[in-house]
């Protein structure tokens, strides 16, 4: 793991230009050698501009209903057409881009926090590692998508939840990473040293461990996110997931549903959207990972 | 290798435990009173105080628990508030759908994730290679329903080749089984076939800089020969333990499949479950499902020994 333990990762993409090259060589480099990443985080900047400045981009209310401009085809005024309600699926699908966004970051983030804190903990104490582990083991024995739609049957649909519904199923797959990183690290020299010097258990964990640990951990990281932001529109369109007043991707297209042969378009631009949107992340998570050099 | 069979299957006991206990605790790690979310809004007290004594959840948890257990090894998982009928008899009627789905995915993507993977790690940095790995990423990131809504919108009600949605049983005919089945296996194994090519490309560019690779080219002997025989066969342990592991993903979009085509099956029960807050349905949905992933992932492990003669159990 070739990262510094004081830089973090955006330090180290964003990293300033030695004086004598000249930053636009420098950044010419880096495009060539890693045109994934950059191609990913180029959409993904659009994507997050979208969501963010929703407003700005020429977008009506998502919730205005007009009903006699039902299930229009896509125009000139109407530029993902409009469902059957009347609403104007372009504005619906740029404010969805919100819930995605936001259930990605939140789940992907949560999940790393909680797994992380467990699997060092595993780790380490291997008293907690064998039952520990037979209960990551049987959780991830259930598909992600059953036990989200499980725990959001014992829920009432809302963005919270689903952020929680998807955060417990990821939780065993960062533990097991994490674990596995602690395990073949404490037996390292620098481990050993430091304990020979007598440093405590817990700061072996944060100053010796942890710092290995963050570039996988980012990458899982935007894996995670992508898969969040998949899951939510499955749920979604399910009927189980954000509640349908929420303008989310998998609730525009699953309303969409009953209108395929009507209206395509319903279902075509959310859909694509979401693939876009997921793409970049993946991409972003592959050149991260070439980057950073985690296998 | 009997022994180890045995050895591998009690191994399994306790990770199939968990996911007993599991599925049976998240009714009560929820917040709320298990009773009252399982009635519904609209419920009367007197239907939730039925629920609860109908499902035992006035005993204290450690018996349920217990109970639950001792009813699970019986093979018996409890019984639908909804139909009333046996969890494991509304899972019987439905199994076969799923199955058919399943096993179909699963042939198409590893029927051409594999050669596609293949051709990509040898063809390294061609032309191929890229479309093959454009095409892996694209096919993870793909929402599985908007694929399938897309598959029917042009082969079903466009060009009108394929049944739009339902299922015929198998019974009724081969051809009307299978062809209700295509467009939902392919929607379906996009996914899985993206991770298989991508795992195998991987798996082959490491196999492909070995010395013996480059003498059998050398020899003579023809490509095709040497990619299959002496490369994949080598590489082939990540891909079969991908397959394994993919299978979750494999179910989990089957549940949205199912949904999009109609399709009868275990993720369309547990979907009608959901909608009517059945818990025991969505708990022995989960327990089969997750059992039956336990049991791939075990065959895997003894396949291992079969295609690496080094490893030993």
């Amino acid at each position: 793991m070739a990262v510094p333990s004081s830089a973090s990762t955006a330090e180290l993409i964003l990293a300033p230009a030695p004086a004598e090259r000249g930053a636009l060589v420098q950044a010419r480099r880096f495009l060539v050698r890693n045109p994934t990443l950059v191609a990913g985080l180029m959409a993904l900047v659009v994507v997050v501009a979208g969501g963010v400045f929703a407003p700005v981009w020429w977008t009506g209310d998502p919730q205005a209903m007009r009903p006699v401009e039902r299930l229009r085809a896509p125009s000139a005024e109407w530029w993902f057409g409009s469902d059957q309600y009347g609403r104007d699926i372009y504005t619906r699908t740029i404010y969805g881009t919100r819930v995605s966004l936001v259930v990605g970051a939140a789940v992907s983030v949560t999940s790393l926090l909680i797994g992380t804190a467990l699997g060092l903990v595993i780790g380490f104490y291997r008293r907690l590692d064998a039952v520990m582990m037979r209960v990551m083991d049987g959780l991830m024995a259930i598909p992600a998508i059953l036990l989200a739609l499980a725990l959001m049957a014992l829920m009432r649909g809302s963005v919270r939840n689903v952020i929680v519904a998807l955060v417990i199923p990821e939780i065993p797959r960062v533990v097991r990473l994490v674990r596995a990183s602690v395990l073949s690290l404490r037996e390292a020299v620098m481990v050993e040293g430091a304990r020979a010097l007598g440093v405590g258990t817990p700061r072996i964990l944060v100053r010796y461990i942890l710092p290995a640990l963050v570039a996988p951990l980012i990458v899982h990281g935007t894996y995670i996110c992508a898969s969040a932001m998949l899951v939510e529109a499955y749920l979604s369109f399910l009927g189980a997931g954000t509640p349908p007043h929420i303008p989310s991707w998998g609730n525009i297209m699953a309303e969409g549903r009953a209108y395929l042969q009507l209206a395509f378009w319903i279902i075509l631009f959310p859909g694509l959207f979401l693939a876009a949107t997921v793409l970049a992340i993946n991409l972003v998570g592959d050149g991260l990972r070439d980057l950073l050099k985690v296998r | 290798m009997l022994q180890q069979i045995f050895r591998r299957l009690m191994a399994a006991i306790p990770v199939m435990g968990v996911v007993a206990i599991a599925v049976f605790a998240l009714l009560h790690v929820t917040p709320g009173d298990p009773a009252v979310i399982i009635a519904g809004d609209y419920a009367t007290p007197d239907e939730v105080a039925k629920i609860r004594s109908k499902l035992g959840l006035d005993r204290p948890f450690l018996v349920q628990v217990g109970i639950w257990l001792g009813q699970v090894v019986r093979g018996d998982l409890g019984t639908s508030i909804f139909s009333g009928l046996p969890v494991t008899t509304l899972i019987g009627q439905r199994a076969e759908a799923t199955t058919g789905l399943t096993v179909l995915a699963l042939l198409i993507s590893v029927a051409i994730g594999v050669p596609l993977g293949v051709v990509a790690a040898w063809k390294q940095r061609s032309w191929i290679d890229r479309v093959v790995m454009v095409f892996a990423v694209s096919g993870f990131s793909m929402p599985v329903f908007w694929l399938g809504f897309i598959l029917v919108y042009v082969f079903a009600l466009s060009l009108g080749w394929l049944p739009v949605q339902g299922y015929v049983p198998l019974r009724e005919g081969f051809w009307p089984f299978l062809s209700h089945l295509i467009l939902p296996a392919v929607t379906l194994s996009v996914v899985y076939m993206a991770l298989i090519a991508r795992m195998t490309r991987a798996s082959m560019l490491g196999v492909l800089h070995e010395d013996y690779i480059r003498t059998a080219f050398a020899t003579g002997l023809e490509p095709r020969g040497v990619l299959m025989r002496h490369a994949l066969k080598n590489a082939s342990l990540p891909v079969v333990t991908i397959i394994g592991i993919g299978f979750a993903l494999l179910i989990g979009g089957a549940v949205v499949t199912e949904t999009v085509f109609a399709l009868p099956g275990l993720g369309r029960l547990t979907v009608d479950a959901i909608v009517r807050r059945d818990y025991p349905v969505i708990q022995g949905v989960l327990l089969v499902v997750a059992g039956v992933y336990v049991l791939i992932n075990l065959v895997i492990d003894l396949l291992y020994a079969v295609l690496d003669p080094r490893i030993r159990y």
